[in-house]
């Protein structure tokens, strides 16, 4: 059984959920479905279990699944140290406002940053032991006999000396009434037998059939549709609009305003009103951002490359006194453009208000702030309100940070009381509408002596920061530490894996009026391919082979090192590689470290005499320091192979008239079928820490390419799309 | 009212003509399997089969469909997910969010009628919808695996709750 509970609700009204037999234990089970609904009641052993007299064991996730495969994860782990049968396992989501009731008792929901296991693992991992002990005591209770006679395997426990057995659905009502133990001992990781192992997703089987319910289509009783637009120049407002004109069209309902910058039409099927609202004349008021453009960002950015004001992220030595007294100079510029996120489910969330409850229903990397920002916008406290999360249609961070839509939803709501109305963006309104990836550029310089050692480095990033547009108050004294992704001093999430004796890698930030958000892989993406493309100028020009020079500025970085010795070696680095197709084949290498893990990459590729990449082979290598589910680790670094090389050979997002150009997949191409290589990931845990997977691997793609892409034609690609540049021969 | 045929039944509803097949399955029909990804039928997540043919159903009106066009969707390609497709998914895990997913195996489903043993070139072709968490290989390695019975050659060696190893 497989997340019996994540099950389609339209066939239920949730509004009589709250009757389910949930109330026993004082709180409300918001998916109750039929299926559950028709067997007997969970009993909740701790926060994280639930066991049912069949046996079935429901586990609670407090992360969101959005395709990462961490539900499935995190399951494995509280599993692990619960002892119980994984065949009958099963998931559910609390609430953020049964958190908020419970004095958080499942702690973070955020879901972001590859975090959701890394930081949870040992808590969930006491969740699973802690529900264990509880169910073995009962059972030893039940035999009168000492708990050290008894253990636990598979939801069956056993008293060794008498071979008396029983299982946890049994002794789960016992079990529940007993003082959870104020410690337990965890398994060493050698004797894991779920995690580490290939298991399958617990979360698949729906996603076949149709089965599994996303936001956008779940449908209520009584619920209305509401399709909007807001001031597609950032900054605008709306001035008015002729309601007049729509109104009498076929299941509208309403017209209306939301905040100060929106309008949108609320009618019985959202088809309707998206056709009406495409057909309401709106004036606007296109504020101060009218006139802005990529182009004249562009020139601000690059002024900010040689600008005074500048915050330090990592230096040592006097990389300015160095480099003018270098042998040897080396420098290039590069930059990295706006990207959006493109989730393949656009923005949505149900709510219903009243003057005493708010509800919404939507997809969410966190519940937490899903229910901060439908309580501000609902006017209600916290206590009054609660988010239902479904599994994401996609996040990559857009559906994390800023909860732009939950906020329309309830606003919208507001204005209909009593009734549940689904927004639904359309994917216009979704393209124009994101939280872009920051625009950045970059100089880079090296100095190098007469032997072609580097001795200075200096890059000054230039540009956006996220933080400034999202989380202000986490700048301090000027300095976004985000923007440094990667380039670190030694640490345990995002240092650089280089030593160089004069280095400064410093920012002038410089703020578009684009509204920034976390993209997959953040700052990491351009950081490392600025480093890394940079790293292979340097190597061509001074003949030296890319992964010599590398391995020379790595003797303090082992871990760094041996995930690029790991892809060189599996690739046959320094052997040709064999033609594919009639074509030569070219390599480029790039390594990295963010989100806590070591990564690596070789891109074998070929570009023909008219220019056409074709991408054979990624080897990729990720040190994530404990595996814990490592089929879903190769399908997360496949994925971030998709979603990096879509921005690389093809995305970006660009500013005309104070608004995003790109609408649609028309105008923001990605990655296809044909266009994917063939993917080796090295899984090669090195144990003692715990490491991210969501996205560190996507920022070894691009530069990986564009590295090999220099091999094969002797062209160097300085700014991304790789469309925009042709890889023809002169 | 008017009708179509859809997984073998006859549905009634209303909508007007130019309402998108897709909106009318969804809304009207209540058959939400087919998503809505970007309504300009680029991405191929409304695909359906219209008489066997992968129909992008986001662009087709639904005065152009037919009563006697067979219009079969995700829910209809089997009653149980038990359709080859469906199978060699669940064996390969090759879902990650599962949006664009119920596209994939209709348009993979309508290859595979069409080419028994679909060669890389095919799949190429063919298969042009998008998935943003990148699920393209093992996509790929699903629809080998139904063309060829196996999954050996995936190479994947999942671990089902079943004890199977796919």
């Amino acid at each position: 059984m497989s997340g019996a509970l994540h099950t389609p609700i339209r066939r239920r009204s949730l509004l009589q959920a709250g009757a389910s037999a949930g109330l026993v234990v004082g709180f409300h089970i918001p998916f109750a479905g039929i299926a559950a609904a028709q067997q007997a009641a969970p009993r909740e052993i701790n926060a994280w279990v639930l066991v049912r007299p069949d046996d079935t064991v429901v586990i609670r996730i407090a992360r969101s699944e959005m395709g990462q495969g961490s539900l499935t994860g995190l399951a494995q782990l509280v599993a692990e140290e619960l002892e119980c049968d994984w065949a009958k396992v099963t998931t559910e989501y609390p609430t953020p406002g049964q958190n908020l009731a419970r004095k958080r008792a499942w702690g973070n929901f955020s879901t972001g940053g590859s975090r959701g296991i890394r930081e949870s693992h040992d808590y969930v991992r006491r969740g699973g032991a802690t529900a264990r002990v509880m169910l073995v005591q009962a059972a030893a209770q039940q035999w009168n006999v000492p708990v050290a006679e008894c253990v636990a395997a598979n939801s069956v426990i056993t008293h060794r000396p008498s071979g008396r057995t029983t299982t946890y659905g049994k002794v789960a009502d016992a079990a529940a009434t007993l003082t959870p133990p104020a410690e337990v001992a965890l398994k060493d990781p050698k004797d894991w037998k779920l995690v580490g192992k290939r298991l399958a997703r617990l979360d698949t089987v729906d996603k076949v059939t149709g089965k599994q319910v996303y936001g956008a289509d779940l449908v209520l009783p009584g619920m209305l549709n509401a399709a909007i637009k807001d001031c597609p120049v950032f900054g605008g407002k709306v001035k008015s609009f002729n309601a007049a004109a729509i109104e009498k069209r076929p299941g509208v309902k309403k017209v209306v305003r939301v905040g100060d910058s929106a309008v949108a039409v609320i009618a019985d099927t959202w088809w309707r009103a998206k056709t009406a609202l495409d057909a309401l004349p709106i004036e606007w008021d296109l504020g101060p951002n009218a006139t802005a453009s990529s182009a004249a960002v562009a020139q601000t950015l690059k002024a900010g490359l040689d600008a005074q004001d500048a915050v330090i992220g990592n230096s040592n030595g006097d990389a300015k006194a160095a480099l003018a007294s270098a042998a040897r100079k080396i420098e290039a510029v590069y930059s990295y453009p706006h990207q959006n996120h493109a989730t393949m489910e656009p923005m949505n969330a149900t709510a219903k208000w009243t003057p005493e409850r708010c509800e919404v229903w939507t997809p969410t990397q966190n519940g937490e702030a899903a229910l901060a920002a439908a309580s501000e916008a609902s006017g209600l406290p916290p206590e009054k309100c609660e988010v239902y999360k479904l599994h994401l249609g996609g996040g990559f961070g857009r559906r994390g940070a800023v909860h732009d839509w939950v906020r329309q939803s309830v606003e919208i709501a507001k204005q209909m009381p009593g009734v549940p109305v689904k927004l639904l963006w359309s994917r216009e309104e979704d393209m124009l509408h994101g939280r872009f990836h920051p625009v950045t550029q970059c100089k880079l310089q090296a100095g190098l002596d007469a032997q072609g050692n580097v001795t200075a480095l200096h890059m000054r990033i230039s540009g956006q920061s996220i933080l400034a547009g999202v989380f202000p108050q986490m700048i301090q004294g000027g300095k976004d530490p985000v923007v440094f992704q990667g380039l670190n001093p030694p640490g345990p999430e995002a240092s650089i894996g280089y030593s160089v004796p004069h280095l400064l890698i410093d920012h002038a930030m410089r703020n578009p009026p684009v509204p920034p958000g976390f993209w997959r892989g953040v700052n990491l993406n351009q950081n490392t391919l600025y480093l890394e493309c940079f790293l292979d100028e340097v190597a061509a020009a001074t003949r030296q082979d890319p992964l010599a020079l590398r391995r020379k500025l790595m003797a303090s970085h082992p871990k760094h090192l041996a995930v690029l010795n790991a892809v060189a070696e599996r690739v046959g680095w320094g052997r040709p590689a064999a033609d594919i197709g009639g074509q030569k084949v070219f390599r480029g290498l790039a390594q990295t470290m963010g989100f806590g893990s070591y990564v690596a990459a070789c891109a074998e590729v070929s570009v023909n005499a008219e220019g056409e990449l074709k991408i054979h082979r990624i080897v990729a290598a990720t040190d994530c320091g404990h595996a814990v589910n490592p089929q879903q680790i190769e399908a997360q670094v496949e994925g971030s192979f998709a979603y990096g090389l879509s921005a690389a050979l093809f995305g970006e997002c660009t500013l005309k008239d104070g608004r995003i150009e790109q609408d649609n997949f028309s105008t923001y191409p990605v990655v296809h079928m044909r266009h994917m290589p063939k993917v080796e990931t090295i899984v090669m845990p090195s144990g003692g820490f715990w490491g991210g997977v969501g996205e560190p691997t996507i920022a070894v793609a691009a530069p990986a390419v564009l590295n090999a892409i220099y091999a094969a034609t002797g062209k160097r690609v300085r700014d991304v799309p790789l469309r925009h540049h042709s890889l023809k021969k002169a | 009212m008017a009708k179509l045929n859809v997984n073998g039944a006859v549905r009634d509803f209303e909508a007007e003509g130019d309402t998108p097949l897709l909106w009318v399955l969804r809304e009207q029909l209540g058959l939400t399997g087919t998503k809505y990804g970007c309504g300009i039928a680029a991405c191929g997540a409304c695909t359906v089969h219209i008489d066997g043919v992968p129909t992008r159903s986001c662009v087709r009106p639904v005065s152009t469909v037919g009563p006697g066009e067979k219009v079969v969707t995700i829910e209809g390609l089997s009653r149980d997910g038990s359709h080859l497709l469906q199978k060699a998914w669940v064996q390969l895990d090759v879902p990650q969010c599962g949006y664009c997913q119920c596209g994939m195996i209709m348009a993979a489903a309508a290859l595979l009628k069409d080419k028994p043993n679909p060669s890389d070139a095919d799949i190429d072709d063919a298969m042009s919808n998008i998935c943003r968490c990148g699920t393209y290989n093992r996509v790929r390695a699903a629809i080998r695996a139904a063309a060829q019975g196996s999954t050996r050659n995936a190479g994947l060696a999942i671990q089902h709750a079943d004890g199977s190893v796919s």
